[in-house]
C-alpha cells in the first residue's frame, strides 16, 4: 500500500472514530455527533491555517463552554475575531515626523512592504523620508529607490557597508529639518537566532531614539503568510529586541493563510496591521478582523 | 542543545551541531513522552493514548501537516494497543520501534541527492516559492557536485527579480562555479538552452538552471515553468522549500509536483530554530523524497539528506550509521574487529576506553559526535554550551595514572586507588568517581550493542534490524 493509500485510509479511519480524538473533548459533549463532527472540521481549518496547537484549544474551549444556540463555527469565528482585535486600535502619534520601522526575517518581503505602505501613506497625505538602512543585500537600496521614486518621496541611501544606524539616524535628521511628517526605514533581514544581528537592530532603535524623541513610533514586523509554528518565535524575538508594535501579513495572494498571526495576536498581543495580497502596487491593504476571519474559512482550494 | 560560535563579520553566529539542528525541540519532546512511557513496566491503553497525545502536540508543533499527524497517530495506536505489545516484556521499546517504523515510513525510501541519471549534461531545475533560497541553493549544490566530481555549469533565468542574476554570479564567483551568462539574454528558455549547449561544447556534466521564485496558484509563472521543463528536459527537478513553512508546504509543493512532477525536495534554513515538520508532511502527503539540506549560510553548508539517520535522531536512537562511517574513516578494520570481538564478549576496559577516546579524537568535535550516539541524545543537551576539549586529555591522563591491573579490572579500584590516581593525574577524586561511573555506563550500554548485533545477524539485514530491533537499547 503507498503512503498516501495508507494516509486516506487513515483519514477515514479517524472520521470514523472522531469521538474519542478529540483532545479533551469530555465524553458527555461527544454524545452529539453532529457538534463532534463540527468540532473536528473546526480544529482542522484552525491547524491548517497554521494557528498553532495551544491557540486553536483556547479557541475550540471557548466554542465548547459557551451555551448557547449559534453553531459552533459562528462562535468560533467571533472568537477569532475578538482575539485579533483584542490589542486594540492602533494608537494615534502626533510626533513629527513619527519613524515607522520595518523589520523581519530574511525573504520575507520588507522592502516591497516598505515601498507599498509608502504609497499608502503618501495616498493619505503624508510626505515621506523613505530610509534605506538594509546595508547588507546586495541591491536592496537600488530596489527601495524604485518605490520611493514612484510615490515621489525623499530617499536616504546607505552607503554600501556603512553603520544602519548612522544612516537611520541621517534620515530623521533630514525629515526634521525638512517637516516631513514620516520617517519609514527598511532594515535588512536577519534571521531572529543570530544575536549579533537583533543587537544591530536594538542600536538602530536607540539612535533613532537620540534623533528624536519616542523613535521608533511604530515597528512593524513583516511575516510571510507560509510561515508555520516557527513564526511565533520570531515575533518574540523581535518584540522584546525591537518592541514590535503591528505584524504586516505578506503573501496572502497564494492558499497560505498565515494563522500564526492568530497565534501572535493571542499570545503577544500584538495586532495584525497590514496584509500583503498581490503583487502590484496597491496589493497592501489595512488588515480587517472580519474579512481575514472569513477568508480562513475560505476553501482555497 | 551543544552549540558552538562560528566568528567571522556578518556571519557570526550560534549553529547548532549538524543533525540535531531543528529537530532538537521535536526529538526533546518525543524523549520525554517515552521516559515517561519507559517508567511503566506495563503498558495500558491509557498510558498509550497518553503519550500519543504528547506525540501528537508534538508534531503539529513542529509544522508537520495536521491531515499526516491524525494518521500518523492511528497508525501508531492501532499498532500500539495490540494485546501482543501491550504484554510483552518490553512493550515501551515496542512502542518506540512503532514510532520508529512509522517515522520512517513518513519520511519515504526516496534515495538523497540527486538522481543517477545517464544524461549528459545532466540538467537540474530548482525550483520553489519566492524567498525560499533558491538561487543560494544553485549554487551550494553546484559547489557540492564539483567536490564530488562533476563538472557544473550554474545558469539564472530569474529575469524578473532584480538583481537576481548577480546574486547567482556573485556567489558562484565566491564558490569557483562557472556561470552561463549571456550578453543580452531575457529569454527564460534560451538562457536555459544557451547553457545546455554551452556545457555540451565545453565538457560540463551538469547544469543548474536557477528560476525566479513563484506562487503555486500564478498560472502565467507556471506555464514558464512547464515551457522550460520542455526544452531543457531535466533529469531533475528539486523544489526548494523553506524550513520555517507551516501546513501551507502540501499545497504550494503537491502543486508543483502536480504540474511539472518535481523529483525531490531541498530544504533550506534548517539552521534556524524552526523545527521542519512541514519536510515529514511533503515527503509523506505529496511522495517526494528529500534531496538535500541547506543548513547553514556557508557555502558547504548543504548535505544529503538521510531520513533513517534523522528518525533515529528524533528517537534519541542516535545516529549509528553516521558514527559508523566517520568511524571508518579513522579506525583500521584490525583495531575493529579487535573491538568487536570484546564487545561481544563484554570484556571492554578502561584500557579499550582509552584507546576508543584516542580514536575519538581523531573523528572530529565531540559535540557533533555525541548526537550521533544511542542514548547520547539527551547527554548532549545537557551539556554546557562549549565542551571543554580538555576534559577528553584529562580523562586520557587519568586512566594513564592506573595500573594495568586497574585497567582491566576496574573493580579493583577502591578509595584510596581513587587517591592515587587522583593525584598521579593532576585531578580529583570526584573526577576519578565521574570517569568509573561514565565507564560502567558505557560497558552497560556496550552490552546491550553486542546483543544486538547478534539478533542482527540472525535477522541478516543489518540496515534495518539494528536500530528496529528490539533489543535496541532505548532506555
Amino acid at each position: 500500500m503507498s503512503v498516501f493509500e495508507r494516509l486516506r485510509t487513515g483519514l477515514r479511519r479517524t472520521a470514523e472514530q472522531l469521538v474519542g480524538r478529540l483532545d479533551g473533548l469530555s465524553a458527555g459533549r461527544a454524545a452529539g455527533g453532529t457538534a463532534v463532527d463540527t468540532l473536528d472540521d473546526l480544529e482542522g481549518i484552525l491547524l491548517e491555517a497554521d494557528i498553532g496547537v495551544a491557540a486553536t484549544g483556547r479557541l475550540l474551549q471557548a466554542a465548547r463552554d459557551h451555551r448557547g444556540d449559534e453553531d459552533l463555527r459562528t462562535l468560533v469565528k467571533t472568537e477569532l475575531v475578538r482575539v485579533l482585535e483584542s490589542p486594540g486600535p492602533a494608537p494615534l502619534i502626533d510626533a513629527k515626523p513619527r519613524v515607522v520601522l520595518v523589520v523581519g526575517v530574511n525573504g520575507t518581503g520588507k522592502t516591497t512592504t516598505v515601498g507599498r505602505l509608502a504609497r499608502l501613506l503618501t495616498l493619505s497625505g503624508d510626505q515621506l523620508v523613505i530610509c534605506a538602512a538594509d546595508t547588507f543585500r546586495a541591491a536592496a537600496v537600488e530596489q527601495l529607490e524604485v518605490w520611493a521614486k514612484r510615490v515621489d518621496a525623499d530617499f536616504i541611501r546607505a552607503r554600501p557597508g556603512s553603520d544602519p544606524a548612522a544612516v537611520v539616524f541621517d534620515a530623521i535628521t533630514a525629515g526634521k529639518a525638512r517637516g516631513r511628517d514620516v520617517v519609514l526605514v527598511d532594515t535588512a533581514g536577519r534571521l531572529h537566532t543570530r544575536a549579533n544581528l537583533m543587537d544591530e537592530l536594538d542600536k538602530i532603535r536607540r539612535v533613532a531614539g537620540r534623533a528624536v524623541a519616542g523613535a521608533p513610533h511604530e515597528t512593524l514586523l513583516v511575516l510571510d503568510a507560509t510561515v508555520g509554528q516557527n513564526g511565533l518565535a520570531q515575533a518574540r524575538a523581535f518584540l522584546e529586541t525591537a518592541g514590535v508594535t503591528g505584524v504586516v501579513l505578506t503573501k496572502l495572494d497564494g492558499t497560505a493563510k498565515g494563522g500564526i498571526a492568530v497565534a501572535i495576536a493571542s499570545e503577544l498581543g500584538v495586532p495584525i496591521r497590514y496584509v500583503g495580497v498581490g503583487e502590484q502596487l496597491d496589493d497592501l491593504v489595512p488588515f480587517s478582523a472580519t474579512e481575514y476571519v472569513d477568508a480562513l474559512f475560505e476553501p482555497v482550494w | 542543545m551543544p552549540v558552538c560560535r562560528w566568528a567571522g563579520g556578518h556571519n557570526d553566529r550560534v549553529i547548532p551541531p549538524w543533525g540535531l539542528f531543528m529537530f532538537a525541540s521535536l526529538s526533546d519532546r518525543l524523549q520525554a513522552v517515552f521516559a515517561s512511557v519507559r517508567r511503566e513496566t506495563r503498558l495500558t491503553p491509557a498510558s498509550v493514548e497518553t503519550a500519543l497525545r504528547e506525540i501528537r502536540l508534538a508534531l503539529l508543533e513542529a509544522d508537520v501537516n495536521f491531515k499526516v499527524v491524525k494518521a500518523f497517530i492511528d497508525r501508531v495506536r492501532d499498532r500500539a494497543v495490540d494485546r501482543a505489545v501491550l504484554e510483552s516484556l518490553t512493550p515501551t521499546q515496542q512502542v518506540v520501534a512503532i514510532v520508529r517504523d512509522e517515522l520512517l515510513a513518513l519520511m519515504g525510501e526516496g534515495q538523497p541527492g540527486l538522481s543517477s541519471s545517464k544524461q549528459r549534461p545532466q540538467v537540474v531545475m530548482l525550483l520553489g516559492l519566492q524567498g525560499a533560497g533558491k538561487t543560494t541553493t544553485t549554487v551550494k549544490l553546484a559547489r557540492w557536485l564539483g567536490e564530488h566530481g562533476r563538472h557544473p555549469l550554474v545558469v539564472s533565468t530569474d529575469v524578473r527579480r532584480p538583481a537576481a542574476i548577480e546574486q547567482l554570479g556573485v556567489l558562484a564567483a565566491e564558490a569557483s562555479v562557472r556561470v552561463h551568462e549571456p550578453d543580452h539574454g531575457t529569454q527564460v528558455v534560451a538562457r536555459a538552452e544557451g547553457a545546455v549547449e554551452m556545457a555540451k561544447s565545453f565538457g560540463f556534466d551538469v547544469v543548474l538552471i536557477d528560476t525566479a521564485g513563484r506562487l503555486h496558484v500564478d498560472d502565467e509563472l507556471m506555464g514558464e515553468l512547464d515551457a522550460l521543463k520542455a526544452a531543457v528536459e531535466p533529469s531533475d527537478l528539486l523544489y526548494v522549500a523553506d524550513a520555517m513553512t507551516g501546513q501551507d508546504a502540501i499545497k504550494s509543493a503537491g502543486e508543483f509536483h502536480r504540474r511539472l512532477g518535481i523529483s525531490g525536495v531541498v530544504l533550506s534554513k534548517m539552521d534556524g530554530d524552526a523545527r521542519g515538520g512541514a519536510a515529514l508532511s511533503v515527503v509523506s502527503v505529496v511522495g517526494v523524497p528529500v534531496s538535500f539540506i541547506g543548513d547553514g549560510e556557508r557555502l558547504q553548508d548543504l548535505q544529503p539528506f538521510h531520513p533513517d539517520r534523522l528518525v533515529s535522531r528524533i528517537l534519541g536512537m542516535g545516529d549509528v550509521l553516521s558514527l559508523v562511517e566517520k568511524a571508518e574513516q579513522v579506525v583500521t578494520p584490525e583495531e575493529a574487529t579487535r573491538l568487536e570481538r570484546k564487545i561481544r564478549g563484554n570484556d571492554f576496559t578502561l584500557q579499550d576506553m582509552r584507546d576508543q577516546l584516542k580514536t575519538v579524537s581523531r573523528m572530529g568535535p565531540l559535540d557533533r559526535l555525541m548526537g550521533m550516539v544511542p542514548g547520547m541524545g539527551q547527554m548532549a543537551s545537557q551539556m554546557p554550551t562549549e565542551i571543554d576539549p580538555k576534559a577528553l586529555s584529562h580523562t586520557m591522563a587519568m586512566i594513564d595514572s592506573m595500573t594495568p591491573r586497574e585497567r582491566s579490572h576496574y573493580q579493583v579500584i577502591d578509595g584510596s586507588r581513587r587517591k592515587r590516581i587522583a593525584s598521579g593525574s593532576g585531578t580529583t577524586v570526584q573526577d576519578v568517581n565521574r570517569l568509573l561511573k561514565q565507564f560502567m555506563e558505557m560497558r552497560r550500554m556496550l552490552r546491550a550493542v553486542g546483543g544486538a548485533s547478534r539478533s542482527r545477524k540472525k535477522k541478516g539485514g543489518r540496515r534495518r534490524a539494528m536500530p528496529a530491533g528490539p533489543r535496541f537499547p532505548v532506555r
